[in-house]
């Protein structure tokens, strides 16, 4: 390790003596007691290392012979994912405090995921993805059960275990597979032996890699995990699933596909395309069905990764900027919705009944104002945000010439819109039913009111968020 | 004032989120403050548009009062208004004041209902306004938020039903336009519709095309002409696909029946008007008699399914269909006559339709129910009334010396330039709309007063009457002096013409010249 290396992978390195040094220290002395305040530090420690990585990064930085890459793309990611990692440990800390849920063990695993995925998104070899990938998944198959005294919330976790662990495996046979017919496991080494003609056998490590890392977006053939996770886990958690992990995996399936593949589009672009439209047709119908607001935001976000898959399906630096753009769009129109399913209570007990929305707008007229916001957003109608990142990525595929796959994820789009309606309908249609508590947790309420509030404003200039991503993607695909 | 059309649209917004962030309470007076803080925005909304018709020049066919600044993503935040645009504006801004005033009786969440209803007079406005084609896609389909909650929330008892039929049909019929607006910046590179009207730098591809092992003729031109088309025809809302119009009426409550009927439909005449004309000709004329028999379909169809309606609201639901069906046959016939008819038929229909909405509203706030035979006789208790109804039906039939007659007539000469068979069975359609709108003023207004339940019924306060003079008066100074409209849509409509006919390629004027 050069001093040069070191310094390149500086935030990891913080974090993870952070995260260690805060794992022993609390151990050794007030365990549980402390666990707001281990919450509290690691948040803070997550903005100042995104501040660090936002405004002190700058130009292409290769550490450990190519092992892992430092660019503008790798940046966007990992801002992002530390800044919704932090945003969801400080929303959740008072749904977990009362539910007697907080343990010091969270914030640190959570930590520790985002370090993961840190390496995931600045994976520059086989090896390197694998061990960021893992990382994360180890964490949060952790994080899943963390109710250990829930059926819910273990079976949720040893779920997402056992479908992950083989979701892995096919990852690490398409690792072999590439590395036995490309010679060498960097991604540089790769995509130079990755030209034209590529031997079928690479063309199977490329199809099972791409199967693990649709695993890990939850799309489809490979979501089947996310709607029992997403309804199992406890709140917060599947608040930090829907966010952060997806970001991180979105930006690994891009960085994979063009630092190591990006000599044969032609070859991943028809599995993209089709497992996009997959996700987004299979998203919006089997949404359509769901009574639990977590299960309806687990077939949400299968739907929304059928649509930054679209942008990537594109090929191109527009469709990998038109996805990541998106992405940040939807982690932002997530936290606002998980915040205000974290409000959800009645007589101090967590909800989550889409029924018990009913007639919400007359005990709650501003968070319901917020959430109907965020929820146009989610289904895509102008003049939302979430409008934006939709017009993004069906430029990006039509421009691919996908056109067929733009008609199919706009006509997804419309019956997606439905369900994201009938929450609209009984939050304000709805008779009156048994209302659900006002709640003063301010904490939420301020994440719902600035989210919503973003979502609405960024038609004014989409926040900068795609200029960002138009550096990201320039950086992956020169 | 160099932004005059960004303050007439914005304005509106300014006041609904004044009323969001500043009024608190529900009781009497902060429910007045509202409607009283709604109608003067709006008022003042109109006043400043008149600025708006003070400045322009009818003889520039051009656009003007442009305004031009940088958005995201290479999209243009650009504002203008031509001679077929700045009518519509006006209309918008002319009825919204009216809307406000007759729902001052609203009861529940007053505050909600005015912001609504600002909110969507921005949008209505910015569709009317906007020169990109972007922003025209956000301001067209950003007006489904607001109105599918003024039917959700205010609406009928059926409400849930007709809110999720209007929005989900019309979502549907816009995003497949989006993904055509989408391919139309892709091939042209640009999103500004001005120079996307100017054939001299923009003309879209129309070689032919294989889909699917089909064979697309026009290819390029066809295909986005009839995504825009899905978009449009949902909007008017044309023959088969306006069955969500009739339940969104009858749920609606009566402002929100008004501006749907009166501004909202005219969305879709505006857009053919803008885009499918001028931007896809080759497609248009291949598919322009399609066109002109689904519309003369609706006409004849519409009235006839009016005949047989028990509801009032939907009877002049499908009298909506039918009078839009003027409007696209208009459009369709491709002749000066025809779009100037139709142009005019929609002003004519917004002012007309809005007042028999009205009607309705005033008997059903009194009574509760839109059943034509709940009512009869009520000349004998309301003349007022009476009278009002009668001039508004006459209208509707298009008697001569209301605004109805000259956008029937107009539209119809242009179709029989068109068309003979066309207007020979458009021409049907009249007598079908004498049928049903006289049946209904007799059921309704005139006989005895044999319902005892109706023995105590009032007449018009002067409320109602003083929102009804402006519309009365609009519609016998439109009868009898349509040189006011005409006037300045003509050369913007003859520009549009030329520009259309220059388009075709030889061997196709040839046959456009012989309908």
């Amino acid at each position: 390790m050069t001093p040069n290396d070191f310094s390149i992978v500086l935030p990891e390195i913080l974090l993870a003596v952070f995260g260690m040094a805060a794992l022993l220290f609390t151990v050794y002395t007030g365990k549980d007691k402390l666990a707001s305040t281990v919450t509290w530090s690691v948040a803070i420690v997550f903005l100042i290392i995104a501040a660090f990585i936002g405004f002190g990064g700058h130009g292409s930085n290769v550490a450990f012979n190519g092992m892992f890459i430092d660019d503008a793309f790798a940046r966007f990611a990992k801002v992002g994912v530390l800044l919704s990692g932090a945003a969801v440990l400080i929303m959740s800390l008072d749904y977990m405090v009362k539910r007697d849920m907080l343990k010091f063990e969270y914030p640190i695993l959570v930590l520790f995921a985002t370090i993961g995925m840190m390496v995931m998104v600045s994976a520059g070899d086989l090896m390197a993805l694998y061990l960021g990938l893992e990382l994360m998944s180890l964490s949060l198959y952790v994080v899943a059960s963390f109710r250990r005294d829930s059926l819910r919330s273990t079976e949720a976790g040893l779920k997402y275990f056992v479908l992950g662990s083989l979701s892995s495996g096919l990852l690490l046979y398409g690792a072999s597979l590439t590395y036995g017919f490309a010679g060498t496991t960097s991604f540089a080494g790769i995509i130079s032996v990755a030209q034209g003609d590529v031997p079928l056998g690479l063309l199977f490590g490329l199809v099972f890699l791409m199967t693990g890392l649709a695993f890990k977006v939850s799309a489809v053939p490979f979501h089947m995990w996310t709607p029992d996770v997403y309804e199992g886990a406890p709140t917060p958690v599947t608040a930090f699933f829907a966010t952060a992990p997806k970001l991180a995996a979105m930006g690994l399936f891009a960085r994979v596909l063009h630092d190591a593949f990006g000599g044969v589009v032609g070859d991943w672009q028809q599995i993209l395309a089709i497992i996009a439209v997959a996700s987004m047709f299979l998203g919006a119908f089997a949404g359509i069905g769901q009574t639990n607001i977590k299960r309806l935001m687990a077939y949400s976000s299968i739907a929304h990764m059928g649509f930054a898959l679209m942008g990537l399906a594109a090929g191109n630096a527009l469709g990998v900027q038109s996805a990541m753009f998106y992405m940040a769009i939807y982690i932002l129109m997530n936290i606002g919705t998980f915040a205000f399913i974290l409000l959800m209570e009645r007589d101090g007990k967590p909800v989550t009944e889409i029924a018990a929305l009913n007639g919400y707008w007359k005990v709650a007229p501003g968070k319901a104002l917020a959430l109907l916001v965020l929820l146009f957003s989610l289904a895509g109608v102008p003049p939302m945000l979430g409008f934006f990142g939709k017009l993004a990525v069906l430029q990006a595929a039509l421009d691919a010439g996908l056109t067929w796959l733009a008609v199919g994820g706009v006509i997804a789009s419309v019956v997606g819109a439905f369900y994201y309606l009938r929450i609209v309908y009984y939050m304000f249609f709805g008779e009156e039913g048994e209302p659900l508590d006002d709640q003063p947790s301010m904490i939420p309420v301020a994440f719902l009111a600035i989210s919503s509030v973003l979502v609405l404003v960024g038609i004014v200039n989409a926040l900068g968020l795609d200029t960002m991503a138009a550096i990201a993607a320039e950086a992956l695909v020169r | 004032m160099d932004n005059v059309l960004s303050f007439v649209t914005f304005l509106p917004t300014v006041a609904a989120v004044v009323l969001l962030l500043f009024l608190r309470g529900e009781d009497e007076v902060a429910q007045l403050n509202a409607k009283r803080l709604a109608l003067f925005a709006t008022v003042i909304t109109f006043l400043l548009s008149l600025f708006i018709l003070a400045q322009f020049d009818a003889n520039d066919t051009g656009f003007q009062m442009v305004e031009e600044a940088d958005w995201i993503m290479g999209l243009k935040y650009k504002m203008g208004v031509d001679g077929i645009s700045v009518l519509f504006v006006l209309l918008t801004t002319f009825l919204m004041p009216l809307v406000i005033w007759s729902a001052w009786d609203v009861k529940v969440r007053v505050k909600e209902y005015m912001i609504a209803f600002l909110l969507l007079e921005t949008l209505m406005l910015g569709v009317f306004c906007a020169l990109d084609i972007m922003l025209f896609y956000l301001f067209f389909e950003a007006g489904l938020i607001p109105m599918f909650l003024i039917i959700g929330i205010w609406g009928g008892k059926d409400r849930i039903y007709a809110a999720f039929k209007f929005f989900l049909y019309t979502f549907l019929g816009s995003v497949l336009m989006l993904v055509a607006m989408i391919a139309m910046y892709i091939y042209s590179g640009t999103t500004d519709i001005a120079t996307m009207l100017d054939p001299s730098q923009v003309q879209f591809p129309s070689d032919d095309l294989t889909v699917l092992g089909f064979q697309i003729v026009g290819g390029f031109q066809t295909l986005a002409f009839l995504a825009f088309f899905a978009s449009f025809a949902v909007k008017m809302p044309m023959w088969p696909v306006h069955t969500w119009l009739p339940d969104a009426h009858v749920q609606a409550p009566t402002a929100g029946s008004v501006v749907l009927a009166a501004i909202l439909l005219k969305m879709g005449g505006y857009g053919f008007l803008r885009f499918s004309l001028p931007m896809f000709p080759i497609a248009t004329e291949l598919l322009s008699t399609f066109v002109l028999w689904l519309s003369v379909i609706a006409i004849v169809y519409a009235s006839l399914v009016a005949l047989v309606q028990e509801d009032m609201k939907k009877l002049i639901a499908y009298s909506s269909v039918a009078h839009m069906g003027y409007v696209t046959a208009g459009i369709f016939s491709l002749n000066q006559q025809g779009l100037d008819g139709a142009i005019f038929q929609m002003i004519s229909h917004g002012f007309i339709s809005g007042a028999l909405f009205l009607c309705v509203g005033v008997i059903y706030d009194r009574m509760h129910t839109r059943e034509i035979d709940a009512f009869g006789g009520l000349v004998n208790r309301m003349p007022a009334y009476a009278l009002i109804f009668m001039f508004f039906t006459m209208a509707n039939v298009g008697l001569p010396g209301t605004s109805g007659f000259v956008g029937e007539f107009l539209t119809l000469v242009g179709m029989f330039k068109a068309n003979t068979w066309i207007a020979l069975v458009a021409t049907s359609g009249v007598i079908f709309s004498a049928a049903y709108a006289l049946w209904l003023y007799r059921r309704v207004v005139l006989g005895d007063l044999i319902k005892e339940s109706l023995k105590a019924i009032t007449d018009m306060t002067a409320r109602e009457k003083w929102i009804m003079a402006p519309l009365v008066a609009m519609t016998l100074l439109l009868g009898v002096y349509p040189s006011l409209v005409l006037d300045i849509i003509g050369p913007s409509v003859s520009a549009l013409i030329d520009n259309y006919t220059a388009a075709l390629p030889t061997d196709m004027v040839a046959t456009a010249a012989s309908h």
